[in-house]
C-alpha cells in the first residue's frame, strides 16, 4: 500500500512539474466558463435553472474532451517508461508491477480529478456569484456531474494503460488511443443510429438496445447525467428517452465502473507478464 | 560465506536465439565478480534475470531467498542496481529523486544528503535531471545503486562516463560495501580496471559460461607464456643471448631488451639465470597474463572448441 501511494505521489509532482496540472485545469475551467455564460443566454432573462442548463452542455464537453485529455495523460505511461528506461530502474526496486500500475492509476486520477474539480467549480461558482438561483437537485446533478466525469477519466486512463502495456513503441500506443478515442466518442454513436435507423425497430430489440449503450462507456456517462436528473432530462431533450431506456442509475454506475476496473486489471496482469 | 545468488541451469531464449545457455553459478557474500565478455554475451540479460525484469525459460534463480521469476521481491530491499543505460525522469531534481527511490527503499529521507556528497553531486541536486551531464547521470545511478548499504550490488558498466577521480571514488565505495560483505558484480569492457578489482571472473561468450575462477586460477588452466622483459646495458645483437636456455620462445623487444615467453614453471629459471650470466642485464619486468589476454584465450578455446 506504501508502495502505491509513493508512486501515486510521484505521478503528481511530475504532473505538476511538468505543467499537466496547470495546463488540463485552466482548459476545463476556461471552456466551462464560456459553456456557462454562452450557454445561459437560452435561458433568457428568466433565468431559472441555470446550472441545470450548463449541466447539459459541460457533459456534452467532458464526452469529448474527459476521454482525449485521460488517454493523452496515460497511453505513454508503461510503454513510455520502459522505452526511456526509468521502468528498468523503477522494477529493480522492491515494488510489484501491481503496485506501480496502481500508484500510477492514483496518480493520474488525482490530477484529472483536480483539474474538473477545479475547472468545473470555478463555472458553478461563477453562475452563484452572478446572481442566478441555484436549486438543491440542480446543485446534487452538478455535483454527480463532476463524480460521473472524473469516473468518465478515470476509464479513458485505465484504457490508456492497457493500450500502453499492451503495445512496444510509444507511437503505437499514442496511434492506438486516437483511434480509441475517435471509437468511442464519434463513431460508435454514429453507427448506432445508423443501424437503428436502416433496422427500423425489426431485431434491434429495446434490452440490446441498452446493451449496447453501456457497451461504451462514454454512452453510460450521457444517460448517467442527461436522465439522471428529471430537471436536466427536460432540458437535454431526452426526457422522453430515459423512460424509454430500462437503465437505472445504479446500472450505469455499475456498467462505469467495470469499465474502469476491466482494463486497470487487464493492463496490470500484461504488465506483470511483460519482459523488459 | 553465505550465498546470495544462486543460478542453477538457467537457460533464457528471446524467440529462436539463445540469450543464456544453461549457467550455473553460486555468489556469496564479499565476494567482487567480474562478469567478462561480448556485447550480446549475455551479461544484461543475466543481471535482468536475478532482478526478474526477465523470466528464465528454464532453470531456477534464488536471491536473497526470493525467487525473482515468479514475482517475488521482498530481498530487492537490499539490492543494488546500476542498469548500463541509466535513465531518469528529466522534471524532476536530483534530490527529488534519489529521495523517492529512498522511500521505495524504505531508506530514511536525511541518507540521501550523504549520498549525494559521497557521489559528488551536492552542488547539482536541486537541478533538474534533465539539466545533467552523462557522468552526472551515472553518478545520480550509482548514489540510488548504494541506497540502504545493500547486501548485492548488480553493476551493468558501471564506470562509463566516469572521470578518473570518480572512478577511484567508486571502486572504494566498492571496496567498502565488499568489506561488509556485499556480493558485488560487475561487469565491464575495461577489463585492465576489474583485473584489480575482481576476487572472481566469470567469462560469457554467446550466452555460455565459459570460465569461471579467481584470476589466478584462471592463468593457471590457461597456461598463458609469462612476459620477461630484460633490458640490456650492451644492447641488442642478433643472435639470442647466451643465458638463454634452448627452446625458449622470445623476440628483441625496443633498441635493448629482449622479451622472453616462459610458461609458469619456467620462469624462476629463466630470471635465475639472467642475472647469474655476467649478461649486464640493467632491469627486468615479469608480466603475467593480463585479463584481456585470458580473456581472448577463453573466447578462442571456446570458439575453436564448437
Amino acid at each position: 500500500m506504501r508502495n502505491i501511494l509513493i508512486i501515486a505521489l510521484k505521478e503528481i509532482q511530475e504532473g505538476m512539474r511538468n505543467r499537466w496540472v496547470i495546463a488540463t485545469t485552466l482548459l476545463l475551467a476556461a471552456l466551462a466558463l464560456t459553456l456557462t455564460f454562452l450557454g445561459s443566454t437560452p435561458t433568457g432573462q428568466v433565468n431559472v435553472r441555470a446550472l441545470d442548463v450548463v449541466i447539459v452542455s459541460l457533459s456534452s464537453l467532458s464526452i469529448f474532451l474527459l476521454p482525449l485529455i485521460a488517454l493523452l495523460l496515460s497511453h505513454d505511461a508503461i510503454v513510455g517508461e520502459i522505452e526511456r528506461g526509468t521502468m528498468l530502474l523503477l522494477l529493480s526496486y522492491p515494488i510489484s508491477r501491481r503496485q506501480v500500475v496502481a500508484g500510477k492509476f492514483i496518480g493520474h486520477v488525482c490530477i484529472l480529478a483536480f483539474a474538473t474539480i477545479l475547472g468545473y467549480g470555478i463555472a458553478a461558482l461563477a453562475l452563484a456569484v452572478s446572481g442566478s438561483g441555484i436549486e438543491t437537485d440542480s446543485l446534487l446533478a452538478f455535483c454527480a456531474l463532476i463524480g460521473s466525469s472524473v469516473l468518465l477519466g478515470a476509464i479513458f486512463i485505465a484504457i490508456g494503460y492497457l493500450v500502453s502495456a499492451f503495445v512496444r513503441e510509444r507511437a503505437t500506443a499514442a496511434g492506438i488511443a486516437i483511434g480509441i478515442w475517435l471509437f468511442f466518442v464519434l463513431i460508435y454513436d454514429m453507427a448506432l443510429l445508423g443501424i437503428l435507423v436502416a433496422d427500423q425497430g425489426k431485431t434491434v430489440s429495446g434490452g440490446f438496445l441498452n446493451m449496447l449503450l453501456l457497451l461504451n462507456p462514454t454512452d453510460a456517462y450521457r444517460l448517467f447525467n442527461l436522465t439522471g436528473s428529471a430537471n436536466v432530462g427536460s432540458f437535454s431533450g431526452m426526457a422522453g428517452l430515459s423512460g424509454q431506456i430500462g437503465l437505472g442509475i445504479y446500472a450505469l454506475l455499475g456498467a462505469l465502473t467495470l469499465w474502469v476496473v476491466i482494463p486497470l486489471t487487464a493492463a496490470s496482469f500484461i504488465f506483470s507478464r511483460r519482459e523488459l | 560465506m553465505a550465498p546470495t545468488i544462486t543460478l542453477s541451469n538457467v537457460i533464457k531464449r528471446f524467440g529462436r536465439a539463445d540469450a543464456v545457455r544453461d549457467v550455473s553459478f553460486v555468489l556469496s557474500e564479499g565476494e567482487t565478480i567480474a562478469l567478462v565478455g561480448h556485447n550480446g554475451a549475455g551479461k544484461t540479460t543475466l543481471m535482468k534475470l536475478m532482478l526478474g525484469l526477465l523470466h528464465p525459460t528454464s532453470g531456477h534463480i534464488d536471491m536473497l531467498g526470493d525467487n525473482p521469476a515468479e514475482g517475488a521481491f521482498e530481498g530487492r530491499t537490499k539490492v543494488g542496481y546500476l542498469p548500463e543505460n541509466i535513465a531518469f525522469n528529466a522534471a524532476l531534481t536530483g534530490r527529488e529523486t534519489l529521495t523517492f527511490y529512498a522511500r521505495l527503499k524504505r531508506q530514511p529521507v536525511n541518507t540521501v544528503e550523504g549520498l549525494l556528497i559521497q557521489v559528488g553531486l551536492e552542488g547539482a541536486a536541486d537541478k533538474r535531471v534533465g539539466a545533467y551531464s552523462k557522468g552526472m547521470r551515472q553518478r545520480l545511478g550509482l548514489a540510488q545503486a548504494l541506497l540502504g548499504e545493500p547486501r548485492v550490488l548488480l553493476l551493468d558498466e558501471p564506470t562509463t562516463g566516469l572521470d578518473p577521480a570518480l572512478r577511484q571514488t567508486f571502486y572504494a565505495i566498492v571496496q567498502t560495501l565488499r568489506d561488509r560483505g556485499a556480493t558485488v558484480l560487475l561487469s565491464s569492457h575495461a577489463l585492465t580496471e576489474l583485473e584489480e578489482q575482481a576476487d572472481r571472473v566469470i567469462i560469457m561468450n554467446r550466452g555460455i559460461k565459459v570460465a569461471d575462477g579467481s584470476i589466478d586460477e584462471l592463468r593457471k588452466i590457461a597456461s598463458l607464456p609469462i612476459r620477461i622483459r630484460a633490458s640490456s646495458r650492451a644492447g641488442t645483437g642478433m643472435a639470442p643471448p647466451a643465458w638463454l636456455p634452448a627452446g625458449i620462445g622470445w623476440q628483441w623487444f625496443g633498441d635493448d631488451a629482449i622479451e622472453i615467453y616462459a610458461m609458469p614453471e619456467n620462469k624462476l629459471a629463466i630470471v635465475r639465470s639472467a642475472l647469474s650470466d655476467d649478461s649486464q642485464i640493467s632491469d627486468i619486468d615479469i608480466i603475467p597474463p593480463t585479463l584481456d589476454e585470458l580473456y581472448a584465450h577463453f573466447l578462442h578455446e571456446q570458439e575453436n572448441g564448437q
